[in-house]
């Protein structure tokens, strides 16, 4: 465990050293962010609509009948997003979406000696094939999450408004009450502390793979559990690092 | 040249290699032959690096790449080309990419220029037509063929091929042999080739090393090994009926 830690650290010694070809480093970044990012964006979409859309429901019915004003649905589903189910939630999915592909991409090229090809080439692979999904990730999956925002509160309005559960005024009303721009600055701050810690782990657990086809998959199961858990750890820090 | 002193290499309580001392000479192909798993592959990997030794020297041209630091270690391997047993090709990439890889880390050719050599060296392992297939698209032949392109593509010093032939046809493997034979003459760098076809061993084998169960058991040429009077080498010639009939 300790060994393992331990090890972790060391690994980003390799990892953030400056790419010999600056040229072909941005090259492989943009490659990065199409496959990793763009390839998130529909999951992502689906979820947050669906996700936004169920919160209102749950929202209205909580507070139904109540002395409870209606625009209070819209306020809670916001915070909700914007602190909560946008930046953790959605990171915990790409955990397991980006996370896993990173492992098995570099586990499989472990095990099929791509990796010991490069190094032999006189190219230091971790830096080479791990540092350009960092900041891939880093920079895109901030993106990913105002999307995700975005369609979590707009699922919310389709089904508050349209199924006559409170006026559009009401909601839109609720969006703006008490709006405060630091929460949108603490969710993206969260989102890129996820983003980093999703590509290290999992990078991590596919560059130090030994054996085979079994091993790659077990690589990418245990990436996968530890940035989740780690995500969960860390939002836990930040959040009473920054709101508490 | 590469000269190897003294080198040990072991897996937890398991000696693979005992203690290996031998050199390398420039301009010549160096075959290392031995039975399966007597230790082939692991003390390539350790002249490049890529296995610490527990003990002993690698010395490219008088510098030991054991005790080297990283930095002079990358210097030394820009003049590697190394052709792996699994042929270890970049999947996400196609043959054409493959072979450019290595100019696009250290030359700075243009593009032309690039697809030019990779098609000049694709040529010269008798690949045609297959520039733009991915590695998972090709036989396992050709992809020892791609790899062996990819390892001359930047005009290495040190070409190190691990079984280079197995899984071709016998034409295509001397054709190969032929080339990494002419490559290493024609500009004067030092081959190492592992291997455990004879076929190789009499046509281009300089100067061969048998290695027996982690030990260099025989040293000697493709002439002086149809001579040979070592019980455990001519056990191992003995196992091809060709051979057989040829040494007796
Ligand atoms: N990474 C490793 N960990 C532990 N043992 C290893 C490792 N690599 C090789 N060995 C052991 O070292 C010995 C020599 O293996 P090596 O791959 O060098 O054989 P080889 O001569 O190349 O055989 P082949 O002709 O089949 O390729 C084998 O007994 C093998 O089990
Ligand atoms: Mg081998």
């Amino acid at each position: 465990m300790l060994k393992t830690i331990g090890q972790y650290f060391l690994f980003h010694k390799d990892v953030f050293s400056r790419p010999p070809r600056r040229k072909l480093f941005w090259r492989q970044v943009f490659a990065e962010i199409w496959r990793l990012g763009m390839d998130s964006v529909p999951i992502v979409i689906l979820l947050s609509v669906f996700m936004g859309a169920a919160l209102t429901i749950q929202l209205h019915f909580g507070t139904d009948g109540q002395w409870i004003p209606d625009y209070t649905i819209g306020f809670v589903a916001r915070q909700t997003i914007i602190l909560e189910f946008s930046p953790t939630v959605i990171s915990l999915i790409l955990a397991g979406k980006v996370g896993s592909r990173i492992s098995s991409e570099i586990g499989t090229m472990r095990v099929t000696e791509q990796i010991d090809a490069l190094e032999v080439m006189g190219i230091n692979p971790a830096n080479y094939l791990v540092l350009p999904k960092v900041i891939a990730c880093m920079f895109f999956h901030p993106i990913l999450i105002m999307l995700s925002i975005g369609f979590a509160i707009g699922g919310g309005y389709v089904v508050g408004v349209a199924s006559g559960m409170m006026s559009a005024f009401q909601y839109i009303y609720g969006l703006q009450f008490y709006f405060n721009p630091f929460d949108l600055f603490y969710a993206l701050f969260k989102t890129v502390v996820f983003a980093y810690l999703i590509t290290t782990i999992s990078a991590f657990y596919g560059y130090f793979t030994q054996g085979g086809a079994l091993e790659v998959g077990r690589a990418s199961t245990k990436s996968a559990v530890q940035s989740c858990i780690m995500i969960i750890t860390v939002n836990l820090v930040i959040t009473q690092l920054l709101l508490g | 040249m590469i000269s190897v002193k003294n080198l040990y290499k072991s897996f937890g309580e398991r000696v693979v290699l005992h203690d290996i001392s031998t050199d390398f000479k420039v301009g010549e192909s160096n075959l290392i032959i031995g039975m399966s798993g007597s230790g082939k592959t692991v003390l390539m990997k350790c002249l490049v690096g890529l296995f610490k030794p527990e003990s002993g020297q690698v010395l490219f041209n008088e510098r030991d790449m054991v005790s080297m630091n990283e930095q002079e270690q990358s210097s030394i391997r820009q003049d590697i080309g190394m052709v792996f047993q699994g042929s270890a090709l970049f999947d996400s990439l196609t043959v054409q990419e493959n072979v450019i890889f290595p100019l696009d880390m250290y030359t700075n050719m243009s593009l032309g220029e690039k697809i030019e050599r990779a098609n000049f060296c694709l040529q010269r392992v008798n690949l045609e037509n297959v520039n733009n297939l991915y590695p998972s698209e090709i036989s396992g032949g050709m992809k020892k063929r791609v790899a062996i392109a990819r390892a001359i593509a930047n005009n290495p010093k040190y070409l190190f091929c691990d079984e280079p032939n197995s899984g071709l046809d016998p034409r295509t493997a001397a054709v190969i042999d032929e080339l990494i034979s002419e490559i290493t003459k024609e500009y004067n760098i030092t081959t190492i080739i592992n291997t455990h076809d004879m076929n190789s061993v009499l046509q281009i084998g300089d100067n061969v090393a048998f290695i027996y169960q982690g030990n260099l058991w025989w040293r000697g040429d493709k002439h002086s090994i149809c001579e040979t009077d070592n019980p455990e080498l001519l056990e191992f010639l003995n196992a091809s009926e060709l051979t057989k009939r040829l040494i007796k």
